[in-house]
């Protein structure tokens, strides 16, 4: 990983004790502080979208686990993930039973029918995102004003983004969108609390900086150099969950430097071309998707030389690359 | 007698050109949007490849062989037109439905295949039946495939709403939700015609008297009869498959 001289020494070697169940307890205690900032701005209706969310995730991968008659994989804590993702993504207002559509969707479709954590070639949590943004688009755009509730005197409102494709101007200022004080999906509004969430991750060496810092980048030039807001739209939308929480996702991206750099960068290409010239106000989870399908060729781009091989580009460098 | 008959069933399950052998997938996702285009379809293909499937196994000693493909392409045609006509005049919600799908049952490969594959080496009688059950799968697939993303997405099926048991998932009916069914229709079909499969093997095996333990109907019978035949017919079919069981 990093940049030291590689030193091979003979056993006994110590697990530094990072295994999949504690790599997904970080990113849970990472997503915490969104997630109180989410029932802070929405109320309790944010809390029962995501305890609906993660407990169909659990129970599907435990049910789908027990049918497939595979070894049990509820404990590594992936679905909890998965489901905290999966809610973070949904708006306040969606009706519970499709929360739990999704979560199944997420859960079985784009995981557990590929083989479980690990051979899912896309994000499970984004698979549900898009599933219930294509089945049920009505609920899916009833944005409310935070502080109000969801109930009888819920405020409706346009997100940050759809304010902008509608060209109606800003309408939120920079600062109470950082601290999330507009509408928007439950997980991606405090701007502040996903930032928390995402050093604690850099800290604790879960992920690195790279791939979210290339990806917030790349929207920030693009959009500077189309003639948008940089800033923004770097606080709009899903950009800052998707960046750190998803686009990070160590089955989804690819694993050296030179590949992260280049899905990143096309995660912030496509994002920037959706909202700008697409018809849906946001494209973070399509971006993501999309360079989720084509991260194995650029695995095969971007595979490393073996010291003192001659450069290959492409041609027969998937001879190396094939398993 | 039992050749007609398995000419005929082999399309419906064990040999479904869309299922089993994934042929003329292109106009399956694309019509199967409401059960009744796919039953629209259905019918048609039905219609043209039987047709195409008699002409052919009549013709198939006049027509010369560097230029069968050619020749059967034309003959497909000719029904397909006659088809599209007649869509069009009697049935004009169907051929708005199906569009271009329509006129492309000209290249659909389960047509051209079968005319390769079967009527151009079978005689007639056979080959009208290989055309009606090749067609009858394929538009039993449809109307499932089809019913399914219709209750499904739309809330209806064949145009009757369902009475509002499940909110509509529209998913179903696009283009996602289409290979989505697709999908899991292939593994049913794939299931169901192992177990059909297998048990036709068991029903061959179970008058015979199992050679290990000599009692008749004994499940290890299969790998048993295995065993036994390995050095007389090796190449016995299917005695793997009911071993498994």
């Amino acid at each position: 990983m990093e940049k030291s001289k590689l030193t091979v020494v003979s056993s006994p070697h110590l697990h530094c004790g990072m295994d999949t169940p504690n790599i997904m307890l970080d990113v849970i205690i990472a997503l915490m502080p969104a997630a109180a900032a989410s029932v802070w701005l929405f109320g309790w209706r944010a809390a029962a979208v995501i305890a609906v969310s993660v407990g169909s995730c659990v129970a599907a991968e435990f049910l789908s686990r027990l049918v497939m008659k595979r070894p049990q994989t509820v404990g590594d804590l992936s679905a909890v993930v998965t489901g905290l993702l999966l809610a973070f993504n949904l708006p306040a207002t969606i009706p519970l039973w499709q929360a739990a559509l999704g979560g199944v969707a997420a859960i079985v479709v784009a995981k557990q029918m590929f083989g479980g954590l690990g051979h899912n070639f896309v994000n499970p949590a984004l698979i549900g995102r898009i599933v219930i943004m294509a089945s049920f688009p009505d609920e899916m755009n009833n944005w409310v004003l935070p502080f109000h509730g969801t109930g009888a005197d819920a405020v409706s409102a346009a997100t940050p983004l759809a304010n902008m494709a509608a060209g109606d101007g800003a309408g939120y200022g920079l600062f109470e969108m950082f601290v999330g004080m507009r509408p928007g999906c439950l997980g991606e509004t405090c701007v502040a609390a996903l930032l928390l969430g995402g050093i604690y991750l850099v800290l604790r060496r879960v992920i690195t900086p790279l791939i979210p810092l290339t990806y917030i980048g790349t929207v920030f030039v693009l959009t500077w150099i189309l003639g948008g807001d940089p800033l923004y739209a770097i606080l709009s939308g899903g950009l800052m969950l998707g960046a750190i929480f998803m686009a990070t996702d160590y089955v989804t991206s690819p694993l050296n430097r030179g590949g992260q750099a280049v899905f990143a960068v096309g995660c912030g290409l496509i994002t920037v071309l959706i909202r700008l010239y697409g018809s849906l106000p946001e494209g973070v989870s399509f971006a993501i998707v999309i360079m989720n399908i084509l991260v194995p060729l650029i695995e095969r781009a971007t595979h490393p030389r073996p010291f003192g091989q001659p450069r290959r580009f492409g041609r027969k460098g998937g001879a190396q690359g094939e398993h | 007698m039992s050749r007609y008959l398995q000419a005929f069933t082999k399309g419906l399950v064990r040999e479904n050109p869309v299922l089993r052998l994934v042929l003329g997938t292109c106009p399956t996702l694309a019509v199967t949007t409401a059960a009744v285009n796919g039953l629209g379809m259905g019918a048609a293909a039905t219609f043209v490849l039987v047709c195409s499937n008699i002409v052919i196994s009549l013709l198939r000693r006049v027509i010369p062989d560097k230029v069968r493909l050619p020749a059967f392409i034309v003959i497909i045609a000719g029904f397909t037109t006659i088809v599209q006509m007649l869509v069009k005049a009697y049935l004009p919600a169907i051929d708005e439905a199906l569009g271009i799908y329509l006129p492309l049952i000209v290249v659909n490969c389960i047509i051209l295949g079968r005319a390769e594959a079967f009527a151009s080496k079978n005689p007639v009688g056979l080959s009208a039946l290989d055309g009606l059950g090749m067609g009858a799968g394929f538009t039993a697939a449809l109307v499932l495939m089809g019913g399914i993303r219709e209750f499904l997405g739309n809330g209806t099926l064949f145009g009757w709403p369902e009475g509002g048991l499940i909110p509509p998932i529209t998913i179903f009916v696009l283009p996602a939700g289409g290979f989505f069914v697709f999908g899991m229709l292939i593994w049913l079909t794939n299931r169901l015609s192992k177990k059909l499969e297998g048990d036709a093997n068991r029903k061959e095996l179970s008058g015979k008297v199992c050679a290990a333990c000599g009692e008749a109907g004994c499940p290890h019978a299969a790998a048993c009869a295995l065993a036994a035949n390995e050095a007389a017919d090796p190449e016995k079919p299917g005695v793997e498959e009911a071993a498994d069981q």
